[in-house]
């Protein structure tokens, strides 16, 4: 019997990511090459898809920046510093893991929108749009790199500080470098998610072509008006940055634990 | 290190000014403008009939959604952790895909899969609705939702190893009562965590389930569509931050949950 | 309830775990299987439990061929190096298991657990949970367990490997009464030589997935088969090419000094050696030594009364002989 089980879980194991997650995959990939790779070409390169695309990755790249300084400061003040509330402020940096896009949408509108408390409109501006991813990812960043300043050795830093490096040379040469592949992993799925991203910055957006629209409305709009081959093409030019980013991740990452092995 | 009083508040002051404006206030102006009309008002929204079939129907594929992720992604999580097999690798990795994947990607790739003219597109005939109807969602859902229970089961089987399990064979259970006396008890914590993730997913995904659904009101929008339609096509914005509110304070509880959780698996490790 | 291993064989890529193992462990023995990191002792105890799987070869327990045959079909006790306790279980349902798998009347399990846990030391400990007991109380529970369901064979894998050297030695004893008491068959793996003379009534002692040699503490002890048996069961020395044990060296001023007292039956050479180091270890002294002739270095054990008789000191020439020498076959 037990023979039987291990290849049958496996092959269960199988069918379902396949059911769920591949076969789509698939589906539109093939879909965006419906037209060879001409057409794929030709749906990258049409006007509004090179600035959406160009937008996009601009936008994330300015938010993983953002993400990478300020997530870096907050793990740091939420391992070593300690005031009152902390662990309700800690709590707090999953909110956006656990609220849906949407409703950050609607909450950033509330604020930045044409009813702003603070007279503040900024919605179809690319700055709502970097707020909004801004909100979105701010978890990444901090949550990798925290349990890495949790593990941080103090002796190395007491040692270092004893031999006579100011602080400043310490963060550069000891600390930064050990959070180094965590920062990078969490800029990594920042960016990831933030090219992606379509819930948070609907509504204050203002979807508007050439200037504030992301890849993701771009694709949206692609389907409503039925042109399916667009949409897939712009689609797997979205997954294929997410994946090379990924890969890369992984292989930095893997090289990164090999030389925490030899120690 | 020993940072100097000055830059010790600087740094607390400029994480918690930054946390302070991207998240607290929005979150502070919402929920003051979802009751500054008196609490009257707000449950009068969230109660009208669009609002409660909205509620029932986030709820009824969170229902279906759970239970599939639940018995899959236990048995994904078991085939990871206990099988030698080729490909082991590109399994795991096509289990992380979904948090690669945009939602309106997600939808696309349904719709490719499932709709008109798509590679099963022949369903259809057979008098099934997928894309548009209940279905589509359900699949889409579990789209992203699909990570969760693995990747908390998992690092779980790993640490406990099969010491306990074989010797439960040794003293007589089967495979079945092996899995529901000794395996399913030790991965209980991880599991309901997984559950947690997948539920607060569930009922905050709004990408995906916009493209394959009809978008109805009272008939196929869920909380997350009920909000931006009462916006973008109402112009209802009370309305919509209504129902933003009611999604926010069942994230803050998924959230208090997720908190608690977390605390009780770091206690019960601690034990051993 | 015999066990019997035949041709035996199990590989891992291009490692042989098991090559061509034939073991036959008699009804009601204690038989240690004892060797080194990697030499198959684990993997042999485990096929016998049915926990791995042959690539070839025969296994029987009572004359019924198991080879084939799940773990839960063998009717076995198996207790694991780190316990595998059932850790969301108290004490008293970790022991109870198997008898509740085999379904018994509540009353039946009840009586059954209490008494084992008499027998192995936890009354009391009833409804504790393994995180609350030691390692040794552990131990002890899963024994217990192992024991609940009366099994025809009883198999320790390392059972106090993962324990303070103090509470191994309180257990090894303890297991072996135990054993004297119940008389299941049962085998013990160790790559401890002390433990497995200690308590085994017969040692197979193993090496790259070969049985060097079968026999009682006294057989692989003072009549090693093979190099590999007599260096892993005891210290040696090399006087000239010969392994003999430390304790087995005379040590004289003078040659006729040397050749006094037990006589080999073969006449082993007198060597002269210069002595390097006297270490005073307690109840024996430790004489390191280095062949005048070929310049090999080797220690003697003798008793402190020989020692003070000798009076060495470093730099003395002194004079040896084996009194005894163990015949080792051919290597293999």
């Amino acid at each position: 019997m037990r023979r039987l089980i291990n290849p049958l879980r496996i092959g269960v194991a199988w069918l379902w990511i396949s059911l769920i997650v591949l076969l789509p995959i698939a589906a539109i990939t093939t879909k965006a090459f419906d037209h060879g790779w001409s057409g794929f070409w030709d749906a990258l390169t049409a006007k509004n898809a090179v600035s959406t695309l160009v937008i996009t990755v601009w936008v994330s790249l300015l938010v993983t920046v953002i993400n990478v300084v300020m997530g870096t400061i907050i793990a740091w003040v939420l391992v070593r510093d300690d005031f009152p509330g902390k662990g309700v402020v800690n709590a707090l940096i999953d909110l956006p893991f656990a609220l849906p896009t949407i409703v950050a949408s609607i909450v950033l509108l509330s604020l930045y929108g044409p009813d702003s408390p603070v007279g503040l409109t900024l919605n179809a501006t690319q700055p709502a749009i970097v707020i909004a991813l801004a909100f979105v990812t701010l978890p990444f960043v901090v949550r990798q790199v925290q349990p890495v300043l949790i593990e941080l050795d103090r002796e190395v830093e007491e040692a270092a500080a004893s031999l006579g490096a100011p602080n400043r040379v310490i963060v550069a040469k000891i600390i930064i470098p050990t959070l180094l592949p965590a920062i990078l992993s969490g800029a990594g799925l920042a960016f990831t998610r933030a090219i992606g991203e379509f819930g948070s910055v609907v509504l204050v957006g203002g979807n508007i072509p050439g200037e504030t629209q992301v890849a993701s409305q771009y694709i949206q709009q692609q389907l409503e008006v039925d042109n399916q081959v667009a949409a897939s093409a712009v689609s797997v030019a979205l997954l294929a940055i997410a994946f090379v980013l990924l890969g890369v991740m992984r292989f930095v990452g893997s090289r990164s634990a090999k030389r925490e092995e030899n120690e | 290190m020993n940072l100097s009083k000055k830059t010790v508040l600087s740094l607390r002051s400029v994480a918690l000014l930054y946390l302070l404006v991207l998240l607290v206030l929005p979150i502070g102006v919402i929920l003051y403008r979802s009751f500054e009309r008196g609490f009257g008002e707000f449950w009068a929204w969230i109660t009208t009939p669009a609002a409660i079939s909205a509620l029932q129907l986030s709820l009824l594929i969170v229902a279906i959604v759970v239970p599939l992720n639940v018995i899959f992604g236990v048995l994904v999580a078991l085939a990871l952790a206990r099988g030698k097999f080729r490909g082991k690798a590109a399994l795991q990795a096509a289990v992380d895909l979904p948090f690669a994947v945009s939602p309106v990607v997600v939808g696309v790739a349904l719709i490719m899969l499932w709709g008109v003219g798509g590679w099963f597109g022949g369903i259809e005939s057979l008098g099934f609705r997928i894309i548009f109807g209940l279905p589509g969602m359900v699949l889409a859902t579990t789209f992203v939702t699909l990570p969760f229970v693995v990747r908390e089961v998992e690092p779980v089987l790993h640490e406990i190893g099969q010491d306990q399990e074989q010797a439960a064979a040794t003293l007589g259970a089967s495979a079945w009562q092996t899995f529901w006396r000794i395996t399913l008890p030790a991965i209980r914590w991880g599991l309901t965590y997984g559950v947690v993730l997948t539920i607060a997913r569930a009922l905050g995904e709004y990408g995906a389930v916009l493209m394959v659904s009809s978008n109805f009101p009272g008939i196929s929008q869920t909380l997350t569509l009920l909000v931006s339609s009462r916006n973008h096509d109402d112009y209802n914005t009370f309305g919509a931050y209504a129902a933003a509110t009611l999604l926010m304070l069942l994230a803050l509880v998924a959230l208090v949950v997720m908190s608690l959780l977390e605390a009780t698996r770091r206690r019960n490790r601690d034990d051993d | 309830m015999t066990i019997n291993v035949v041709g035996a064989n199990k590989r891992y890529g291009d490692f042989a775990a098991l090559d061509d193992v034939s073991l036959e462990i008699p009804d009601g023995s204690l038989t240690a299987l004892l060797g080194p990191s990697g030499s198959g002792k684990s993997t042999l105890l485990r096929s016998i439990a049915g926990l791995d799987r042959l690539d070839s070869g025969l296994v029987e327990i009572n004359g019924v061929d198991v080879t084939y045959a799940t773990p839960q079909q063998r009717d076995i006790g198996f207790v694991f190096q780190h316990y595998a306790a059932f850790k969301h279980m108290t004490v008293r349902e970790n022991v109870a298991f198997g008898l509740k798998i085999r379904k018994r009347p509540a009353a039946e399990v009840k009586a059954k657990v209490d008494d084992l846990l008499e027998v192995v030391g936890l009354t009391g400990f009833q409804t504790r949970y393994p995180a609350q007991l030691s390692g040794g109380q552990r131990q002890r529970m899963a024994l217990a367990r192992a024991l609940a369901v009366d099994p025809q064979v009883l198999l320790l894998d390392e059972p106090f490997g993962a324990l303070d050297a103090k509470v191994r030695d309180e257990l090894r004893s303890w297991l072996r009464r135990l054993h004297d008491e119940v008389h299941v068959t049962t085998v013990i793996v160790t790559h401890d030589q002390q433990e497995a003379l200690d308590i085994a009534d017969r040692i197979a002692v193993l090496n790259k997935g070969r049985i060097e040699q079968v026999g009682t503490p006294a057989d692989v002890y003072d009549r090693p088969e093979t190099e590999f048996v007599m260096s892993f069961l005891g210290s040696v020395a090399k006087l000239n090419g010969v392994l003999v044990r430390p304790h087995d060296i005379r040590v004289g001023r003078t040659p006729e000094l040397a050749r006094q007292g037990e006589q080999t039956s073969e006449e082993a050479g007198v060597l002269r050696a210069e002595v390097e180091r006297v270490v005073y270890l307690g109840f024996e002294v430790r004489v390191e030594l280095k062949n005048a002739a070929t310049g090999e270095r080797f220690h003697a054990q003798i008793t402190r009364g020989d020692a003070t008789a000798l009076q060495l000191a470093e730099g003395d020439v002194v004079y040896v002989r084996a009194t005894h020498v163990p015949e080792i076959a051919a290597a293999k």
